[in-house]
């Protein structure tokens, strides 16, 4: 894996920095201050505890229109979702298994010929649906940054050391009863462009899928206690403090093995389902069915 | 099991997950030119029409005859399981191609169509539209969701059909013909 990683970067053009670095940018982006952002991040906090005050159901995903994360001004959708019952394929999940995943691919740090830097940590949990189904032989995908807060990827141009024995990619396939795990280094904190000196809190990339593709979501896993919390535009596009908390994984001492690594622990509850399961769907499936959906 | 629990929210993609998220043949539900393939492509713009070069997309659809297929291997594909899943971010110049099939109706009279996830940096949750074929008028007609839009929104769902059998469908994230997005909780 790693040397097709690294073809990948070698044979991909050079390509600008996603965002301009901050010495370049025009005036009137340069002088952006956290406090600035701070400012933008807390009036909407603001408003959205005298909403609820005032009786507002509470908002459980982000907002796609949040000003203070930039990227998102011209990104967001103005017109609202539209609802729609699901049907057909969107009531069907594509299949994942054992063909697809190599059992190896949850451990991130033997993907190279040595250890990586930093401090080793076990992430685990389960996928469960809306009903505390678990969500079984499922594809959950994973990335991040390195110890020192360095993505392998081109467009990071973050002056932190790359770790030649850390790539920070992982995949695996839950188990029967949602169960996953990943073996991996804490990822570092990172400097990004949204405004001068923004950082981002250490986090980890999660991709998970569950029985239908409505349910399919990316999100970001971060750590307890993370002071750059308040001060982050993209952990606080989600503007419900419960809500945020559902993003933090907790540490756990029974996940923590002797001299070895730190245990976290995070639990991922999909939306729905909206199909009507059998048991056999619910309990059957370990991910290497090859059957066709009766539709 | 009657405890409904809270979803997990979702966040951006962010910027850096051309390392992670694609690999080999992401994007080939079944090898280019093999019999019965058509390319599906499109651009994705932002609301300042501007093709956006960090976006990645998700398809997921049923087969040719309208089957919705549960087979593994779309991560390591054989070359010949069509799996009804792919993958395709989109290139510098904001552009998506996919190698698939014009997907069959799930039954008599249904209107055809594509599922799709759409991720990108500056867009803080995932996005679901759906790719109409555009040939099948009276069951684009009949078509619940269709018929549930203003006829010129309907019309941003409905591939055109490009003069070597293909697909062209774009996606505008926000302003001037802004793309339907659905909301299916």
């Amino acid at each position: 894996m790693p040397e097709d990683i690294n073809a990948e970067l070698e044979s991909e053009e050079l390509v600008p920095p996603a965002e301009p670095k901050a010495a370049h940018l025009p005036l009137d982006r340069a002088i952006e201050t956290q406090a600035d952002l701070s400012d933008e991040i807390n009036a909407i906090g603001d408003a959205y505890a005298r909403a609820l005050k005032d009786g507002a159901e509470p908002e459980t995903q982000p907002r796609l229109d949040y000003p203070p994360y930039r990227s998102s001004i011209l990104r967001h959708p103005t017109k609202s979702l539209h609802h729609a019952d699901p049907e057909t394929i969107e009531l069907y999940s594509p299949a994942f298994g054992h063909q697809d995943v190599h059992a190896l691919e949850s451990d991130l740090t033997i993907q190279h010929n040595g250890e990586p830097q930093g401090e080793r940590i076990i992430v685990a949990g389960k996928v469960l649906d809306g009903n505390g189904r678990p969500v079984a032989g499922q594809l959950v995908e994973i990335w991040q940054a390195n110890a020192s807060g360095r993505y392998i990827h081109k467009r990071d141009q973050h002056p932190a050391p790359i770790d030649p024995n850390f790539t920070g990619i992982g995949r695996c396939i839950t188990g029967p009863d949602g169960s996953y795990r990943f073996t991996t280094i804490k990822p570092g904190a990172y400097p990004w462009k949204n405004h001068l000196n923004a950082w981002r809190p250490a986090h980890i990339h999660f991709s998970l899928f569950g029985t239908e593709f409505t349910q399919r979501i990316i999100t970001q896993m971060y750590f307890p206690g993370d002071q750059l919390f308040p001060l982050d535009p993209i952990y606080q596009t989600i503007v419900d403090q419960d809500a945020r908390d559902r993003l933090v994984a907790n540490y756990d001492h029974s996940l923590t093995e002797p001299e070895w690594a730190l245990g976290y622990n995070w639990d991922i509850v999909l939306t729905g389902p909206k199909r009507t399961w059998t048991e056999n769907e619910a309990f059957g499936t370990a991910g290497d069915s090859s059957e066709e959906a009766g539709e | 099991m009657s405890t409904k629990l809270v979803p997990t929210p979702g966040q951006t993609v962010g910027p850096f997950y051309g390392y992670a998220l694609p690999y080999e043949k992401d994007n080939e539900l079944l090898a280019p030119g093999s019999p019965g393939s058509i390319r599906l492509q499109g651009t994705v713009y932002d609301g300042s029409g501007q093709a956006i070069p960090d976006a990645i997309l998700e398809i997921w659809q049923p087969d040719s005859e309208g089957r919705i297929v549960q087979k593994t291997g779309s991560l390591v594909r054989d070359g010949y399981t069509f799996t009804g899943w792919g993958r395709g971010a989109v290139g510098n110049s904001g552009v998506y191609t996919f190698t698939t099939v014009n997907p069959g109706p799930t039954k008599p009279g249904a209107a055809a169509f594509i599922s799709v996830a759409i991720f990108a940096r500056g867009l803080t949750n995932r996005l679901f539209t759906r790719i109409y074929l555009p040939e099948d008028t009276e069951a684009l007609a009949n078509d619940p969701l269709l018929t549930s839009l203003e006829p010129e929104r309907r019309t941003t769902l409905i591939a055109r059909r490009d003069p070597d059998g293909g697909l062209t469908f774009d996606i505008r994230l926000q302003g001037e013909g802004e793309t339907v997005f659905l909301d299916f909780q």
